[in-house]
């Protein structure tokens, strides 16, 4: 046994916990295809309230031919003034896939939501959260000799349930209480009907760009972490991972 | 006109919420809800729908910007229906066009007691409104415009809606045919807008009048209006492939 997690026995992964690990795949893999095609229509990303074509963009993404297409007629200034803000015309016709790629984003994020919200209340008050992730001692030394041993590469094998090394807690509860509200609520934050509504939301993300800017953040960090999550499992035993977190 | 055939906002809100309400325990009984196809995209599009409805009670307003948040914003989809050139073509509207819209009338129909139509002109002398807002395109940017014109419910009370209606269906010159509830019909800040950015309302945006429904993603306000029909039931126009409720 792992000589970091001392003191806890090893256990079987919980129904609950298997159950929403699947759903919440499925959604997360659904939510990555759209994303993506959604970054496609628009590859442009701003900071504050608005942000458009014929506004400077924070940074643009070169997928799909919308990136620099630059097909607009002349531009009209609305005013009669240096520096006014203008209107064009679009004259390309751009990729847009958004009818279903909307959609299916929004159905996953409902499935995503409602899948994690439970998880986050059977969690609690099960004692999940608090005996399997929360790191049983927070020390710089517990810490520094997890680190070292990733370092040598130096992964057990998987026991078959949740008990869980130091940094893998951290990663977890990193993606569960940081990654994933953050990345719910910048979405919320898209939405005109919710805003108009919860107006602090716009606020706390300094406008709807900035939000859809983190948004897009934010899933390049949980895509990360799937990449670092599935070598671990093949790291730690592919196959009794799989079994353990299905059967 | 009859005073008892007006209808209050509230009344109105009232009713749509309580038709809303009856409709998600007895299903069938009227069509207050867009069909889903059988599809399971469209039936997540529902189920937003009916969460936002529950779940974002208030008519709260969109927010509004200063004059100096006002942004470049550019015109996409059909951005002139007199061009022959354009998928949106109109032959009609090339003819208004020409006549500098003085022709134009927006016809109003359907369940309401007195049918009729407006010029740009009626149009403006109804008490209007002024508001700054973002503009939320699904393709994913956004754009801030100070847009002019009158609260569709104003309309809609001079016209005397009916009871029964539940729906709000716009037509457009360039082929583009869409509705509304009475919920986001008769929110103070969905407007018939004949003024952008304190000039008249220019081609690219949907000239001579163009509606404005903020609490829902740019698609929904539609360019170029030719026809409002109330109605009491959900007019399936079809499948377009995208979402008939689009607050997200």
């Amino acid at each position: 046994m792992d000589p970091v997690n001392t003191g806890h026995e090893a256990s079987k992964h919980r129904n609950w916990v298997k159950l929403s690990h699947w759903i919440v795949t499925v959604s997360f893999l659904a939510l990555t295809v759209t994303g993506f095609e959604m970054i496609m229509v628009h590859p442009r990303f701003y900071w504050g309230e608005a942000g458009n074509d014929l506004t400077p963009a924070l940074f643009e993404v070169p997928v799909s031919r919308n990136y620099h297409h630059g097909g607009y007629s002349s531009s009209t200034p609305f005013f009669d003034k240096p520096e006014s803000p203008v209107s064009a015309s679009r004259t390309y016709d751009i990729f847009n896939q958004n009818g279903w790629g909307r959609s299916l984003h929004f159905l996953s994020g409902w499935f995503l939501t409602l899948t994690g919200l439970l998880y986050l209340l059977a969690g609690t008050f099960t004692g999940h959260f608090r005996r399997h992730l929360w790191p049983q001692l927070w020390s710089l030394k517990h810490l520094k000799e997890d680190m070292r041993r990733h370092w040598k590469w130096d992964i057990p094998a998987t026991s078959g349930g949740p008990d869980y090394g130091f940094l893998q807690r951290l990663s977890y509860l990193g993606v569960i209480f940081v990654l994933m509200p953050l990345i719910a609520m910048t979405g919320m934050t898209m939405s005109p009907a919710i805003t108009a509504e919860h107006g602090w939301l716009l606020k706390l993300f300094l406008g709807a760009q900035s939000a859809r800017t983190i948004h897009f953040m934010v899933s390049v960090a949980l895509e990360l972490f799937l990449a670092v999550h599935l070598v671990m499992i093949v790291k730690s035993g592919f196959r009794k991972q799989v079994r353990s977190m299905t059967l | 006109m009859k005073r008892r055939n007006y209808m209050s906002r509230r009344q109105a809100i009232a009713t749509g919420l309580s038709t809303l309400g009856a409709a998600l325990m007895l299903p069938g009984c009227t069509k207050p809800l867009p069909p889903t196809y059988g599809n399971i995209l469209r039936m997540g599009d529902r189920l937003t729908y009916v969460a936002h409805r529950a779940l974002l009670p208030g008519q709260s307003l969109a927010k509004e910007y200063n004059f100096s948040n006002i942004s470049s914003m550019p015109a996409t989809g059909t951005t002139n229906p007199a061009d022959t050139s354009q998928k949106g073509y109109n032959e009609e509207y090339e003819k208004l066009f020409k006549g500098n819209f003085e022709d134009w009338r927006l016809a109003l129909e359907g369940s309401v007691t007195m049918p009729g139509s407006f010029s740009v002109a009626d149009l403006q002398k109804l008490p209007s409104r002024t508001q700054i807002t973002r503009h939320t395109c699904e393709e994913g940017w956004t754009a801030i415009t100070e847009w002019t014109g009158v609260p569709l419910s104003t309309l809609l009370q001079t016209a005397g809606i009916k009871p029964s209606a539940r729906f709000i269906n716009f037509y457009a010159f360039d082929g583009f045919a869409d509705s509304i509830d009475l919920y986001d019909a008769f929110h103070p800040q969905t407007i018939l807008a004949y003024g952008m950015n304190g000039k008249t309302l220019p081609i690219p945006h949907g000239a001579p009048v163009r509606l404005r429904v903020e609490k829902q993603i740019g698609y929904k306000s539609m360019k170029y209006l030719s026809r409002i029909v109330v109605t009491d039931d959900y007019v399936d126009l079809g499948d377009s492939g995208w979402a008939w409720y689009t607050g997200i």
